[in-house]
């Protein structure tokens, strides 16, 4: 447990940068600093590991207070992963991630072979282990340093945005990572972010912080939503909460699923229409893996890949309903596509019946995941 | 070219150039290992460091001349000890160098230094396993500079007497003839170029990290 006692931090200029915080992480578990730009979360992060000397108060690890410890011995008990990696530019990435462990006392032959379990742990795979981080992408340099922190198997976790410096699509897929691989090791985590869809998403416990250093409000993600303290916090959480709020809510109970009718690729389109709902017909592979949907509307002979429509999102049953709206406003039929942990087709769903869904989800209080 | 009398000189031939070689490289030696501790000192001297550094420079504009007839009053040597050769160009590669290691490791990221220490690194750790690593391209390139301008400043050490393969250019002038003249620009350019190529190997050697471009 890492615990923040009336800390405060003054810049030699008097900048007030975090403003009497108290706060506390609980073990095993990821707490998300977030707040706009200034308002001290990297000041917070760095006086955990004494790369900044609080002004007054004190920051207790596992109850001993940080100021009481020996400062090298301090800052290998804490994994650090700074904004843009900062990896050693002469050292290959598995020499990278095996620095951390080195640091630890571990021989050198053990800490190579645990980098190249982490490498792998981090989804990169072992062949770039060799190169050097300039020859890497800044996502792959960003999961580097997630290795690397992680190498040494530290009790705590401090995450700087570490996953800022990469486009949506690669940002979602390191986070989905990032929890995956947190329930395995169950590390106490401290990470900061701007963003609040990837606090509410990663965060047990999220602490939103106002510009002057001052601690808003630290609540759950669905306590956040459902009630913020303030009306900075409520701005800041962003006006599409009720629709966020869904992301907590499971789909599973409440959901009525349809059979849907499919049919393969090559398929004449006069005979999908003898068992297509209507003009969409849901085209799925040898797997019964969803393709698309195809309008039979503007149909004539087999169907190609080529007409395809790929615009519906896919959810899974044990998905939030989020996530099933989603698939269901984005399909063109109206009729969300759900499938099963393997991809496979499991049916589909109407809007009206999401709708109807969401009404008694709330209407019982919202019953869902904590 | 006379190659009758160059056939005849080849053992002294062959000796000026052991001392060239000799007097050439000790004092990067020795310089390069003085250059890193005060390089360092030097950049975390803080506002003293323009001042610091502008004097180290200042040792480079001493004639050297000068400096290798001043040292034996400083030493206590002879006149025509090599020892004054050495010294004086220690200073000037030292000079050179102290800048060079200087900005060499002034161009390390701070991001990478900040993730060293929050990695908990020591400070003589990170020094040689972070700080200097990095700081190579930059040292090698100023030792580049000062190898070959030492090969050049050696040669006027003959002025003094000390012999290497400027002795070769006294004798010319001397004897009215310019083979040894010419015997000893190609020996100081081949030499030069040897030293370069040398230091450029070696750098490359412990840079195999940086792109290539
Ligand atoms: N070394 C420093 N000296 C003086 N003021 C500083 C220093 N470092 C940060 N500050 C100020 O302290 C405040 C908090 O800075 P901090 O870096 O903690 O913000 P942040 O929340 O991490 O912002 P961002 O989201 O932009 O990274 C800012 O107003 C900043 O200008
Ligand atoms: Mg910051």
């Amino acid at each position: 447990m890492i615990v923040f006692k009336n800390v405060t931090k003054r810049y030699d200029n008097g900048t007030i940068a975090v403003d009497d915080l108290s706060l506390e992480a609980p073990k095993g578990r990821i707490t998300i600093f977030v707040g706009p730009s200034g308002c001290g979360k990297t000041t917070s992060l760095r006086m955990i590991n004494r790369l900044i000397a609080p002004t007054s108060g004190s920051i207790l690890l596992d109850g001993q207070p940080t100021e009481a410890m020996n400062l090298a011995q301090l800052r290998r008990k804490i994994g650090y992963v700074i904004q843009h990696a900062g990896l050693f530019p002469h050292l290959n990435v598995v020499q990278n991630i095996a620095t951390t462990a080195r640091l630890k006392g571990i021989a050198k032959k053990q800490a190579l072979l645990i980098a190249s379990e982490l490498l792998e742990r981090v989804g990169l795979d072992l062949s770039f282990g060799n190169r050097y981080p300039w020859q890497l992408s800044g996502g792959q340099q960003q999961r580097v340093g997630v290795a690397r922190a992680l190498a040494s198997d530290p009790e705590f976790m401090l995450m700087d945005e570490p996953f800022s410096a990469v486009d949506p699509v690669v940002r979602h897929q390191l986070q989905e990572e990032f929890l995956r691989l947190q329930r395995d090791i169950g590390k106490t985590i401290i990470m900061v972010t701007h963003d609040i869809d990837e606090a509410l998403k990663l965060g047990d416990q999220v602490a939103v912080l106002r510009t002057g250093g001052v601690l808003a409000q630290v609540a759950s993600p669905k306590e956040l939503l459902s009630n913020p303290a303030d009306s900075f916090v409520a701005d800041f959480v962003g006006r599409d909460r009720g629709y966020r709020y869904l992301s907590f809510v499971d789909a599973a109970s409440s959901l009525a699923v349809m059979i849907e009718p499919v049919v393969a690729l090559g398929t004449e389109a006069a005979a999908a229409r003898i068992v297509a709902k209507d003009q969409w017909i849901l085209v799925v592979n040898a797997a019964a893996q969803p393709l698309g949907w195809v309008d039979l509307d503007r149909q004539s002979g087999p169907l190609r890949e080529s007409d395809l429509n790929l615009s519906g999102t896919l959810a899974s049953q044990d998905h939030s309903l989020r996530q099933v709206l989603d698939a269901a406003l984005s399909a063109p039929s109206g009729r969300g596509v759900i499938v099963d942990a393997g991809r496979v087709l499991a049916g589909s769903v109407r809007l009206s019946d999401v709708v109807a869904a969401i009404q008694s989800a709330k209407a019982a209080g919202w019953g869902g995941r904590p | 070219m006379n190659f009758d009398w160059l056939a005849g000189e080849v053992d002294d031939i062959g000796n000026f150039f052991a001392w060239h070689v000799a007097l050439s490289v000790i004092p990067v030696l020795v310089a390069l290992v003085l250059a890193v501790p005060i390089g360092w000192l030097v950049k975390q001297s803080g506002f003293l460091r323009p001042a610091l550094l502008g004097t180290v420079g200042l040792l480079y504009t001493i004639p050297s001349l000068a400096l290798f007839v001043l040292l034996p009053l400083v030493l206590g040597t002879q006149i025509l000890d090599p020892l004054n050769v050495v010294v004086a160009l220690t200073v000037y590669t030292l000079a050179l160098l102290v800048r060079t290691v200087c900005d060499g490791l002034e161009a390390v990221s701070s991001d990478v230094l900040q993730a060293a220490n929050a990695m908990g690194y020591r400070r003589i750790a990170r020094f040689f396993r972070v700080e200097l690593p990095l700081a190579v391209p930059v040292i090698g390139a100023g030792l580049r500079v000062a190898v070959v301008s030492n090969v050049s400043i050696v040669s006027i050490a003959a002025l003094i007497g000390t012999p290497q393969l400027g002795s070769l250019f006294t004798e010319g002038l001397e004897l009215h003839f310019l083979t040894p003249i010419f015997t000893g620009i190609i020996l100081c350019v081949a030499l030069a170029v040897l030293l370069d190529s040398l230091v450029l190997i070696i750098t490359r050697q412990l840079t195999g990290w940086q792109p290539r471009t």
